[in-house]
Formats: structure tokens, C-alpha cells, sequence
């Protein structure tokens, strides 16, 4: 019995380690979304001042893409800024940005400061939009297919790694999808 | 050249590590003796190989990936060293050249024992396991070809004088636990857990126990200035990684003390050893391995993860089961009573190991939802606050009566009518605070009156123990010379404690902010003062542009000073950080951060009133300086000590025994 008691922080620790081990094949900033290979919200989304166009769910129609909602108020969205408009120099892809609760102008301001890297950009001032997204936090980037499904969220901003490891790879056979064409 | 250097020099602490930890395991006596040297030598290679890396980044030599990703041409040169730990490669060298300064520091001073031999060996074991993973994962010296022109900079909240010494402290304290750890097992291995084993690892537990104080309050020094949202402390999983191991260093540092005095408690005390380091590579893992999510993980790596949890498999696995064979071989010595100098320390440490485990239950409860069901959930700080401050709480209560019991055998009554002033005054201003604070937080104002309690029974404690209540002035104070280092300390320690909670309470439940949109000449009000919004101006800095924000603060018409606030751009890593605006005072802070401007209506200030914020940093300053003065009391002098003690309680017998028959 006394021995048992000795034991007992070895048992707790290798609980422990299993936990440890088994969460690091876990990606913390993978979110679950009940939105995967549903059809995108509709929605149509009025321009951000000093912008002509707005974006509205038919903008995407048969195009593969990411919709990216950001805030001139969120700070990892100054970090991933650099990110997306390296995507969007270099690829084929339409990237549609979602101004989130964002004061008039102010989203219009950040994107005059760093560059633009949106094909279409909307303005969601009171979050409703958002909230059909069931998004979490800024940045949050989804993924649609040429049929307007989503499918791919990614939560947080997205580094070079990422968008090289998770994302190009899938937009890339969303593509080729639509090529082969069901 | 330099980066070469560096990495043969790491290369060859690799092998020296290795040779440092088989030796004393291998060999007789010549063996053992070597372990000393190869701890020196792996120290000075270590060193090298550090410096080799300082050199490639003061000289901003970017054909080194770790300076191209890390540092700018135009980067403060300040930032330029600082920027040598302010990236993982980095960082992870540092945590090996405080290792192996801790080894060499061990290896040189004193007599050479079989006790130390292990010890050290123990160390070159943990030393070879990181700096293999330095090497295989994370190499600062890799080259990269052609050079690029210039750096990517330094995250910009990093390049802060707060935060550019705050992981070098966190670190000393993290390492310097592996000392006690080392000391635990080699105990284990030995047999002999005994007060010359205290007397020899209590130096070290305090010292890193020190250095860890420090480390945590310079953190949350920093997130209060730097992040501009006013608060010290979010329970973010990084800064329980530092708080786990403190929490655990902190019931070690006590329990270590009744192994000494009365050699008892001695499988408790190397099983809190062994929890305290494991706890700092728990915290290491945490940091390196992106398992949780957290403001700090800035870049995360899972292959790092698996090396890191195969050392944390080694260490604490292999300890933990060393433990389970041996340690039913250490008998303790002496029993003692449950109200006693040991019954008080054993229950504060049981409130401390308590307090850990909740913290630690919060921290990785997500992980273990995650693993199990799949979602993802996060535990905020209602949590914390509702499980941790109750065993704070509690250990108030019993501190002062607690530290004021005589070891072996104690009375309660006695020792608590000795402190009633004190216990009188925390009951008044509790019930001050709680008028003055109304309609605030009632809890808060009982929090402060158990500092108060807490405090003023450790100064009471000592003015009764000098005698300055039936002697001259000077006498008295004459007297604290010749008190135990080991009771000074603690003391201080204590105050300095009650001072701290003081503090959160006042920074954490009593503060005001107000938000509001400013245009120049506008006025906001909080705390009693005016801040007027004088100007905005452009300003630049070497590596950033900012926009400073210029306030005049008044009083009742009358004005007292300017404070000035920033909100800078960092261009080459397109960031934005925040210098509050901060006016110390003994009663408070005032803090202004400059916001957005809005086209309409000017530019959005958040103002706070944090009552005694600075009483936080000031008494973790006196625990850390506590801890030094106990940490002083050198082996040598030991008997020349231990009759300054007997003479010292015979003169004051009734105050030493906390009663009078």
C-alpha cells in the first residue's frame, strides 16, 4: 500500500504525458466549423467608403476563393496583411475581404496605408454578416469553391507557412475540381 | 566565421555534456573528480558559442538566417543584443548557457563530494538533452545563401528594455531549478537526504526562487506598460508556465527549511524538487511547442514539441520513478506536532500545491477536452480567480500566526495574541477599504484587510523580536544585525508579499477607465485628475514612426505635469505597438494610450486609474530581496551562526517562543 503512494506521481505524470503527447498532434488554431461544405451565406454587403463596389455572395460565382475578414482595429490582421498581399501579387486566386465592425473610413484608411490585396471588398459595420459565418475573431479566412461551398476555415492570421502547408494545396485542387468539371 | 565558431563550440559542449553526465555513474573516484572540470569546460564552450552568436548580431550579419529573421540594420543596438534570445534558437541557447553557468558555479567553490559528482552529472544530463535539441531542431548558426540585404526586425513588442532582460531572469529562475532537481535526484541515488543536503541545496532553490520573482514581475511589468490595455495579468497559458514552477519553487524554499531544521518532510521536499523543474519544462514545452494557444506563441514547430516532451519524458519520468523506488528509504528523523513551525509550513504548502494544480487544471483543461472530445473550448480568468485566490486566502490567514510558531512544538493562542494589533488594524482597514471602495467588490476590501494581517503580523512580529517596544530606538534597530539571515528574509519576504496583493487589489478590482474620443483641448476626467489633450505630433524613432499624443494632467484647476503617450509603426514588420502614458504615484497609477482616429470625432484615449499599481512591483522587489538575504547564509559560518542563534533565543526566550509561560 505504502508503495502505491510512491508510485502515484509516476501514474499522474504518465496520464499527463499522454495528454501532452497526443495534444501535439492537435493544431490549436484548427476550429471546427459547422459550415464546412455548406453553401456560403448570402449575403450582399455595401462598399466600404471610398470604395465603388461592394461584395455580395453572387461576386464569386464558379470562382474558387477566400474570404478574409479583418478590422483596422485587430492587430494580428497588421500581421497577416503582408501575408495576403504576397497571395495576392502571386496567385490566381479572387481574395474577398469582409470589414468587420469596423468604423466609416477607417477600413478604407488601413487599406490606403498598407495596399489592397481584396478583388472585392464589403463592409460589415454592425457584425451581422459575421455572425452567419459564425466567426470567432479577426482574421479568419475561409476557403469557397465553384460551387459556393465552403470548405476550409482557418482561424487566425495566416503565416507564409501556413497558406504553403494547408492552403495553396487545397485552393490548388479546388481548382482543378472545377477543371475537370462535375 | 564567427557562426562556425559558435557551432563547433556548441558541438563540442554536446560531447562534454555527455562525458559531464555518464563519469560519476561509470567511475571511482578520478571519474567523479572529472566531472567537475568537464562542468567548467562545457561552461566555457557554451559561453563561446553564445557570444559567437552576440557577435553575429551586433555586427548585423545577415548571412545567418537567425540575424536575417530576427534583426534590422537600423534595429537599436540595444535591440541587437537583446535580439539574441528574442527569437526561439536564440532563447533556447540562452536556456543552455544558464544551465551550464549553474553547472560551473556548482563545479568550482567548496569541497568535492560524491553528493556534488552526482549532482553535476544530473546536470550534464539535462545539458546534453538541450543542446542536442539546439542542434537538431533549432540551430541558431545556419547560414543562408546569398545574404539578403537586410532583416526582417525584431518583433516590435519585444524591443522593450522591460522585455529584453525579463527572459534572461524567467530563465535563471526556470534553470535554476534544475540545480534543486539535481540535488533531488542525486539524494535519491545517495540515500542521504539529510539537513547537510538542505544546508547545501537551499542557496539554490532560493536563488532561483529569486530569480523567478523577478522574471514574472518584469513580465507583467511589462504586458502593463507595453500592451496598453491596463491590466498586469490575463492568466494566459505562458504566464501560468511561469507561475506553476514559481508556485511550486515557493512551497519548496519553505519545506526545504524544516528538512534542515528538523529533518523532517524529506520525501515531500524532493518530490516538490522534482515538481518545480518539471513544472519549468512543462512551461518550456508550453512556450515551444504551440500545444495551447497563447499571445506568446509567436512561432511554434511540432517536431520541437516531440523533442521537448522526450526530454520532459526523460526527466520527469525517470525521476518520478527513481522516486518511487527510493524514497521509501528516507525516514524522516522527527516527528513534530501539528501546531508547530513545521505544521504551518506543511500547510503552506499544501495551499501552494493546491493553488498549482488549479492553475494547472485551468491551464491544460482545454488540451484534455481537446483530446478527448474534439472541441475546443478555453477556460478564462473567472476561472482562476474563482479557484486560485480562495487558497491564497486561506494561506494569509495562517501566515502570520503560522511564521510566528516555534518549530517541534508551537502555540496557537499565545501566538495570536502577540499579533492582535495587527490582527485589529487589518480589521479596521478592511472595513475602511470596503467604505472607501464601495460600491466595489466587498471580497476585495477582506483581500486587502488579510494583507494588512499578514503584513503587519510579520512587522510586529519583528518589532517584538528586537525589542523595540521596551528599548531605546537604536538598540532595537541594533538588534536586526544580529537576527537569523534565515528569519530576516522571511520577513521581508512576507511584507513584501502584503504589498504585493495589495497592489492587484487596487490595480485589479478597484481601478476606473474611461473611453472616450478626443479632439485637442478636450478633457477626460479619472481618478480625480484632468488629462487635457494639448497635441498630437508625428514623431519618429530609428526603426518606427509614431504618433505622440501630448497631455497636460490638472487637478482641481492646477497644473501638475505633462504625460505623454505613443502609438508606434513598425514598418518593415507592419506593426503597431503602444507606449502608455503612466504617472506613478504611491496611490495609483495614471495611464493614457492613445488610440484610432476617427475622421469625426478625434482620436479615440482610454484613461485608467490603477490604485496602487507600483506596491506590485515594489513588493515583489522586497520578496526577491527577502529571498537574497536568506539565500546568504553561508555553510561556513554556519556554527559561529548557529551560536549567534542560541544566544539570540536565550536572551528573548518569551518573543522566540511566541509565548509566555
Amino acid at each position: 500500500m505504502k508503495r502505491m503512494v510512491f508510485l502515484a506521481p509516476l501514474a499522474l505524470f504518465v496520464v499527463l504525458g499522454i495528454y501532452f503527447a497526443v495534444g501535439l498532434t492537435r493544431d490549436p488554431s484548427y476550429m471546427p466549423s459547422a459550415l464546412i461544405d455548406q453553401p456560403l451565406p448570402v449575403f450582399d454587403l455595401a462598399a466600404i467608403e471610398g470604395e465603388e463596389r461592394g461584395f455580395a455572395t453572387s461576386d464569386l460565382d464558379g470562382e474558387v476563393a477566400l474570404i478574409n475578414f479583418f478590422g483596422s482595429w485587430c492587430i494580428s490582421c497588421i500581421v497577416e496583411h503582408p501575408v495576403l498581399m504576397d497571395i495576392a501579387a502571386r496567385e490566381e486566386v479572387i481574395i474577398a475581404g469582409i470589414d468587420w465592425k469596423d468604423k466609416p473610413g477607417a477600413g478604407a484608411r488601413w487599406l490606403e496605408q498598407r495596399g489592397n490585396p481584396y478583388d472585392f471588398i464589403g463592409d460589415d459595420p454592425t457584425g451581422r454578416t459575421a455572425i452567419d459565418f459564425g466567426i470567432t475573431g479577426a482574421p479568419e479566412t475561409f476557403i469557397i469553391d465553384r460551387k459556393g461551398r465552403i470548405r476550409y476555415r482557418f482561424a487566425g492570421p495566416i503565416t507564409p507557412l501556413i497558406w504553403k502547408r494547408d492552403l495553396k494545396p487545397l485552393v490548388e485542387q479546388l481548382r482543378q475540381e472545377g477543371d475537370d468539371g462535375p | 566565421m564567427a557562426a562556425e565558431i559558435g557551432q563547433v563550440a556548441l558541438i563540442l559542449a554536446f560531447l562534454t555534456a555527455l562525458f559531464q553526465g555518464a563519469a560519476p555513474l561509470v567511475g571511482g573516484a578520478p571519474l567523479q573528480a572529472s566531472t567537475r572540470i568537464a562542468a567548467l569546460v562545457q561552461g566555457g564552450l557554451i559561453l563561446i558559442a553564445f557570444l559567437s552568436l552576440t557577435y553575429v548580431h551586433a555586427v548585423s550579419d545577415f548571412s545567418v538566417v537567425n540575424v536575417v529573421e530576427n534583426s534590422h540594420s537600423a534595429k537599436p543596438f540595444v535591440y541587437k543584443l537583446s535580439g539574441v534570445w528574442g527569437n526561439h534558437e536564440g532563447s533556447m541557447l540562452l536556456w543552455a548557457l544558464i544551465l551550464a553557468l549553474y553547472g560551473a558555479a556548482l563545479a568550482i567553490p567548496g569541497q568535492f563530494s560524491t553528493l556534488k559528482a552526482m549532482t553535476l552529472s544530473v546536470q550534464g544530463m539535462i545539458a546534453a538533452a538541450f543542446i542536442a535539441f539546439i542542434l537538431f531542431t533549432s540551430n541558431p548558426f545556419a547560414r543562408v545563401f546569398p545574404a539578403p540585404a537586410d532583416g526582417m526586425d525584431l518583433n516590435p513588442l519585444l524591443q522593450d528594455p522591460g522585455l529584453a532582460i525579463h527572459p534572461p531572469f524567467l530563465y535563471l529562475g526556470y534553470v535554476g531549478f534544475s540545480l534543486t532537481f539535481a540535488y533531488a535526484v542525486a539524494g535519491l541515488i545517495t540515500g542521504k537526504v539529510d539537513a547537510a543536503w538542505a544546508r547545501a541545496v537551499r542557496p539554490w532553490a532560493l536563488a532561483a526562487w529569486v530569480f523567478l520573482t523577478i522574471g514574472i514581475a518584469l513580465g507583467s511589468w511589462w504586458a502593463y506598460y507595453e500592451l496598453g490595455w491596463g491590466g498586469f495579468w490575463a492568466w494566459d497559458p505562458v504566464e501560468n508556465a511561469s507561475f506553476m514552477p514559481w508556485l511550486a519553487g515557493t512551497a519548496l524554499i519553505h519545506s526545504i527549511r524544516v528538512v534542515e531544521k528538523r529533518e523532517a518532510l524529506k520525501v515531500w521536499t524532493v518530490l516538490l524538487a522534482i515538481m518545480a523543474f518539471s513544472l519549468s519544462l512543462v512551461g518550456t514545452f508550453l512556450v515551444r511547442s504551440g500545444v495551447l494557444t497563447s499571445v506568446h506563441a509567436f512561432a511554434v514547430d511540432p517536431t520541437r514539441g516531440v523533442f521537448i516532451l522526450a526530454i520532459l519524458a526523460a526527466v520527469t519520468g525517470g525521476s518520478l520513478a527513481l522516486f518511487a523506488l527510493r524514497a521509501p528509504l528516507l525516514q524522516s528523523r522527527a516527528g513534530f506536532q501539528p501546531v508547530s513551525r513545521e505544521g504551518a509550513i506543511l500547510l503552506n504548502n499544501v495551499f501552494l500545491v493546491t493553488a498549482c494544480a488549479t492553475v494547472f487544471i485551468g491551464t491544460f483543461y482545454p488540451l484534455f477536452i481537446d483530446v478527448l472530445t474534439g472541441t475546443r473550448i478555453s477556460v478564462g480568468a473567472p476561472y482562476f480567480n474563482a479557484s486560485f485566490l480562495p487558497f491564497m486566502a486561506l494561506m494569509l490567514v495562517f501566515l502570520a500566526p503560522g511564521a510566528a510558531l516555534a518549530w517541534k512544538k508551537g502555540r496557537l493562542k499565545p501566538a495570536i495574541e502577540r499579533l492582535w494589533p495587527a490582527l485589529a488594524a487589518a480589521g479596521a482597514i478592511g472595513v475602511i477599504a470596503a467604505w472607501l471602495s464601495w460600491p466595489g467588490p466587498v471580497i476585495a476590501a477582506l483581500g486587502a484587510g488579510l494583507a494588512i494581517w499578514a503584513g503587519g503580523g510579520a512587522i510586529l512580529d519583528l518589532l517584538i523580536r528586537i525589542k523595540a517596544f521596551s528599548s531605546p530606538l537604536g538598540a532595537a534597530f541594533g538588534r536586526i544585525a544580529t537576527l537569523p539571515r534565515a528569519y530576516l528574509g522571511m520577513t521581508i519576504a512576507h511584507i513584501g508579499l502584503a504589498v504585493v496583493i495589495i497592489g492587484i487589489i487596487g490595480a485589479g478590482a478597484w481601478r476606473t477607465e474611461v473611453v472616450r474620443f478626443m479632439e485637442e483641448g478636450d478633457v477626460i476626467s479619472v481618478g480625480g485628475f484632468d488629462a487635457r489633450l494639448e497635441r498630437v505630433v508625428e514623431a519618429a524613432g530609428p526603426n518606427y514612426t509614431a504618433e505622440r499624443a501630448v497631455f497636460s494632467i490638472e487637478r482641481g484647476g492646477a497644473i501638475l505635469r505633462d504625460l505623454t503617450t505613443e502609438r508606434r509603426f513598425y514598418p518593415v514588420r507592419a506593426m503597431q505597438t503602444t507606449e502608455a502614458g503612466i504617472w506613478t504615484m504611491a496611490r495609483g497609477d495614471l495611464y493614457l494610450t492613445l488610440g484610432e482616429k476617427s475622421e469625426t470625432a478625434g482620436w479615440a484615449v482610454r484613461a485608467f486609474f490603477n490604485p496602487f499599481a507600483v506596491w506590485m512591483w515594489i513588493g515583489a522587489g522586497l520578496m526577491a530581496l527577502g529571498g537574497g538575504v536568506a539565500a546568504v547564509n553561508a555553510p561556513r559560518r554556519l556554527s559561529r551562526r548557529t551560536q549567534t542563534i542560541s544566544a539570540n533565543a536565550a536572551a528573548v526566550p518569551a518573543a522566540s517562543q511566541g509565548a509566555t509561560p
